[in-house]
């Protein structure tokens, strides 16, 4: 079982080993945040437990639109930022039609975090396959911190979930996880997700969200 | 109340304690459900609750700063928390160690990773007996661990009070009023050592010898409080982590 560490935990006296969740003071490696103390053969990282989406460039985003500008879109991604969408970068603007027929406020979007300038200043993106309007399916929040183990190791959790229960699945980096399908198979997955965020600090998770699922699939169909 | 007569008999204390033993603490954590992080605690008679929300975007606007997180720090106390009815909102002294208890905060959170938001931090004292703000000091401590909010240690307060020319830790009510000196530290814990002195203050009077008697006393009971707020924030993990076997 990984050890979890508080902030200022002393995790090593060599500073060339410190990664994230870390940081150096005096030449011993502290951590900053209560997280899970992992250790390679050439670093040392804190996984966090908790805590606010901080966006980084490439995370594919799921977010709602709060203000519709002259030039884009002001879209909330559940972090201390909001983040901007361009006109530009929407691929669904074609002249002669009005931002607010293409997406309006309280709308929901997948988008990829475009940059980031030093002031935070968030900037999102459409072009890519992934991203697009959400008109349908439904929207799962949980804590931005537990979203690597609802991933898993090289997608393996995803993987699970979709070839058990056959629904489509995007996992946004700030916490939102759409679901779309079959409604009673979406209800499972909802379901499925929430108990992963639950028990994310624990070993052997893929196994036990299996034998879940298949349990409640019995449940409905008997 | 009125001023007991003696403060020490037979070298116990009122209420049975010795001069270096701290009041009875429970901590609990997580109990507000749509507060980032948040921590409910007793020491002897005070309870007070304490809920941490961000980092946020900063409203107002004016309040934002560039280049690091703005802290916010809000100490209350309810109406009904002390014996005699205390009128409703901010006065004199609850904005005074609003101010101090938010500067030993500034200190230790890592403030340049979120630029232009705000980190809030409110605390109510729900029911008062001495040392009100050590105790909302090491509610807000474990309130911004369970918010996950990166921080270069944790911080522990405690107080220590000077009776019939005793120094004791953690004063109750009668010692508070009637003592001679009353001197509330906090201090960050880093690394299961205490670093530094985040916030120090002190009424009455105390010699320079006695001071120093002090700090070894409140270091102490502090190692015991820093022991406890980690049990308390490690409980949730171990509890979650029995049902599943």
């Amino acid at each position: 079982m990984r050890r979890i560490v508080l902030p200022g935990d002393l995790l090593s006296t060599n500073p060339k080993l410190a990664g994230h969740g870390t940081y150096v003071e005096g030449e011993k490696v502290y951590s900053r945040i209560i997280g899970l103390f992992e250790q390679t053969d050439n670093s040392i990282r804190v996984i966090p437990l908790k805590g606010k989406y901080n966006p980084s460039v490439g995370d594919t985003i799921i977010g709602i639109v709060r203000e519709v500008t002259s030039n884009g879109w002001n879209v909330d991604i559940n972090s201390p930022y909001q983040a901007f969408l361009p006109v530009s970068e929407n691929p669904e603007c074609k002249p002669g039609k009005k931002l607010n027929e293409i997406l309006d406020i309280g709308d929901a979007i997948i988008a990829k975090v475009m940059s980031i300038d030093p002031r935070m200043r968030v900037t999102i993106t459409m072009k890519d396959k992934v991203c697009r309007a959400i008109r349908f399916g439904r929207i799962v929040a949980i804590n931005p911190a537990r979203v690597p183990r609802v991933i898993g190791k090289k997608g393996s959790m995803i993987k699970l979930i979709k070839s058990e229960l056959d629904v489509q699945i995007v996992v946004g980096q700030n916490g939102l996880i759409w679901l779309n399908g079959d409604r009673r198979k979406v209800a499972i997955a909802e379901e499925v997700v929430y108990l992963i965020e639950e028990e994310a600090h624990t070993e052997g998770l893929t196994d036990r969200v299996g034998e879940f699922i298949r349990r409640r699939k019995n449940v409905q169909t008997g | 109340m009125s001023r007991p007569d003696k403060f020490i008999i037979n070298g116990k204390r009122l209420d049975g304690r010795l001069p270096d033993q701290l009041r009875p603490i429970k901590i609990e954590v997580g109990v507000l459900r749509r507060a980032d992080g948040s921590c409910y605690i007793e020491m002897g008679k005070n309870k007070v609750v304490a809920a941490v929300y961000g980092p946020r975007e900063a409203f107002p606007r004016h309040i934002q700063d560039p280049s690091k997180v703005v802290v916010r720090y809000r100490y209350n106390m309810a109406p009904f928390s002390v014996e005699e009815r205390k009128r409703p909102g901010p006065d004199r002294r609850s904005i005074e160690i609003s101010k101090v208890s938010k500067e030993a905060f500034e200190a230790i959170i890592m403030k340049e990773l979120f630029p232009r938001s705000v980190v809030d931090i409110f605390v109510e004292v729900l029911q008062a007996d001495a040392g009100s703000r050590t105790a909302c000091i090491n509610a807000a401590s474990v309130a911004l661990v369970d918010a996950g909010i990166p921080m270069k240690g944790m911080l522990t307060s405690v107080a220590v009070a000077k009776v019939d020319g005793v120094l004791v830790l953690d004063p109750m009510k009668e010692e508070d009023n009637f003592g001679e000196a009353d001197m509330p530290f906090a201090f960050l814990i880093r690394g299961g050592k205490i670093e530094s002195i985040a916030l120090l203050q002190m009424d009455g009077r105390m010699t320079r010898a006695e001071i120093k008697v002090a700090l070894n006393l409140a270091k102490k009971g502090a190692m015991e409080i820093y022991n406890l707020q980690r049990e308390a924030i490690m409980k949730q993990f171990v509890e979650e982590g029995e049902e599943n076997a």
